[in-house]
């Protein structure tokens, strides 16, 4: 049986809304792959570019960035701050030659577990088809380890 | 009530509106708008005598439920706090045909005002409790239960009104033509909740209701008495006990949900009557019952406009609409947002026991916060090095909570920004937009997130671990 491709997923997550719609997930007990790996910030605002190019230089195959509803953050505005940062930082990356939908962004409200479930599974699945990100000269030795103990996993 | 409008320590604001809330726990700026009511409630008396000689009858959706009256100038019930009345402007000839005055003519202490402008108003408080209540669910969306199309289907507040002592029957159970007392009623449980149409959630106090106005038809009318139930939720205390007392008076229970309510006869015995069609799951026969009555008991829903309070007041809604708690388990009074509490129906439906537990409960929290005279916060907070800030100024704009200030250049010294702590809320846009990393974040620093980063690509194995 050929071995499924199991991509590595990082994901920021704000404290208020997108980390407790993963937490309401849980106490749900809604199921999604542990493809992904979530870091929780106070504020999707807090994403810097360079965590993101970080996680991509480092062997992560995607990165989510995840934040409350337009309008909903707890710190006013600054989710638009995020958005802000994700198209500019989508331009960044396609121009160094990655796919664009490796970075995504979405929306989720304290409430919204059952979406932010559905969504990463579906995100999961598009890397999963879109394969490895492969770097031209190859960092992957440490990633091939995970990728295995990802796979025991899944399996 | 009237205790709490007579208190001295509390402010009542009738027919008013929160209109901005700025600022943080122990120290929010509320705006409320004091609609106009057209009555000068510092020479108000509350004698009543402007609502008897007012001329205009108008029907009262709101508190008759539509099946009674009151006039232009009113209060919402006889019982009302405080006991000033309001002018409804719509409806009242003066303001409609620019004659009438009657309510002004008859006012013994002058205080009717035409001219009485809406007026805003400025408090500080530390605390805000929201108990914004719900809106009842709309039969009319679920067409094929005929209410406002078939006129002897009423709603659970239409019943509410047309059984009270105080109501627009003096609590003789009628049917719409206001003289025939009904032989058989049919009670529809479930009306627009545990239906995936309308709400999936069960609205909680339907069953108790429906228990409670089988007793009462009963007991005024000696009618015949079904109930259409999906299942009995007589959950707490005296609950069951009281199903069992409204079983043993001989109402009658149908396990189904009602498929449609009609006036259209097919069988003799039906002419003239309501027929409720439904399965009878019990039995697992279809059913077509003929009552004179039919009352349905209409869910609980969200406030209409509970996303934007919720957005004035900075917490969230869930799905549905209702505000979001901090905890669902271990803290349903408080929400996210430090300083803001939520009770009764506004945190999900529930009933008057649970309503009032909650009120206390958010009243105490409140009270306690009060008392501890200060609080403890998150120390997340962002600083600059003053050495590595090259005063460029792009962190002045990023920050909501205008918690940056710029120092200028003085004496030599160098400009630089400075968070002010107070101020500051630790969200850490700032420190992602610092380019020179002169600003750090406690507790999410760059170093500590790359840490983390670092350690779910499993790639610090071995490292020391920072102590």
């Amino acid at each position: 049986m050929a071995q499924q491709f199991e991509p590595l997923i990082i994901g920021f997550t704000c404290n208020w809304c997108s980390y407790r719609a993963a937490d309401s997930a849980g106490s749900m007990r809604l199921k999604y792959p542990p493809n992904i790996r979530l870091i929780r910030l106070m504020c999707s605002g807090r994403i810097d570019t360079t965590f993101v190019l970080q996680a991509f230089a480092n062997g992560a195959d995607a990165v989510l960035i995840s934040g409350c509803h337009p309008g909903d953050c707890h710190y006013v505005e600054q989710n638009y701050k995020a958005q802000s940062r994700f198209l500019l930082m989508r331009r960044m990356i396609a121009q160094m030659g990655i796919e664009p939908q490796r970075l995504q962004l979405l929306w989720a409200s304290a409430a919204e577990g059952t979406i932010f479930a559905a969504e990463v599974t579906k995100m999961i699945e598009e890397i999963r088809k879109l394969g490895p990100l492969n770097w031209k000269g190859g960092q992957l030795s440490a990633v091939s380890h995970q990728r295995s103990a990802i796979a025991e996993v899944a399996v | 009530m009237v205790s709490v409008g007579s208190h001295k320590n509390i402010n009542l604001m009738a027919y008013s509106e929160v209109t901005k809330v700025e600022g943080y726990v122990g120290n929010f700026t509320v705006t409320v708008r004091k609609k106009a009511r057209y009555v000068k409630e510092a020479d108000c008396t509350g004698c009543g005598i402007c609502q008897e000689k007012c001329p205009k009858k108008v029907i009262d959706q709101a508190y008759e439920a539509g099946v009674g009256y009151r006039k232009a100038i009113y209060t919402p019930f006889p019982q009302a706090v405080p006991k000033y009345p309001v002018i409804d402007r719509d409806n009242c000839t003066f303001f409609q045909k620019g004659t009438c005055k009657a309510c002004e003519k008859f006012c013994a202490s002058n205080a009717i005002d035409f001219k009485q402008q809406d007026e805003y108003v400025t408090f500080q408080v530390g605390n805000i409790i929201l108990a914004t209540g719900y809106d009842l669910f709309d039969a009319r969306r679920i067409s094929q239960y005929g209410y406002g199309r078939l006129a002897n289907v009423f709603t659970n507040l239409e019943f509410e009104r047309l059984s009270s002592a105080g109501g627009p029957t003096g609590g003789k159970i009628v049917l719409r033509d206001g003289v025939t007392v009904p032989q058989s009623v049919g009670i529809v449980h479930c009306v627009g909740s545990r239906d995936k149409h309308y709400n999936n959630y069960c609205s909680v106090i339907c069953c108790m209701q429906s228990l409670k106005f089988a007793h009462l038809v009963k007991e005024k009318t000696g009618a015949t008495v079904y109930n259409f139930y999906m299942d009995m939720r007589t959950a707490f205390k005296d609950y069951d006990e009281f199903y069992q007392r409204v079983l043993d008076e001989g109402t009658l229970f149908v396990r189904g949900r009602v498929a449609e309510v009609t006036d259209a006869a097919r069988q003799s015995g039906e002419e003239g009557k309501l027929i409720v069609q439904v399965e009878d799951t019990l039995i697992g026969k279809q059913r077509r019952i003929p009552v004179d009555m039919v009352i349905l008991s209409a869910g609980l829903e969200p406030r209409h406009d509970s996303k934007q309070v919720g957005h004035l007041f900075g917490i969230s809604c869930a799905s549905a609409g209702w505000f979001i708690e901090r905890h669902p388990k271990l803290d349903p009074v408080a929400t996210m947002t430090e300083g803001i509490f939520i009770a009764g129906c506004a945190q999900g439906p529930k009933d008057i026991p649970a309503s009032v537990a909650q009120g206390a409960a958010a009243a105490a929290r409140v009270v306690g916060k009060v008392q501890q005279k200060e609080i403890a916060v998150e120390p997340i907070r962002a600083s600059i090095d003053k050495e590595r800030c090259s005063a460029c100024r792009i962190c002045n704009n990023q920050c909501p909570f205008t918690a940056i200030n710029f120092i200028e250049a003085k004496n030599g010294a160098r400009a630089y920004s400075e968070v002010n702590p107070a101020l500051c809320q630790g969200c850490g846009t700032c420190v992602a937009a610092c380019p020179s990393g002169a600003i750090a974040g406690t507790v999410f620093s760059s170093k500590q997130i790359t840490a983390q980063l670092n350690g779910l690509m499993l790639l610090n194995i071995g490292e020391a671990v920072p102590a």
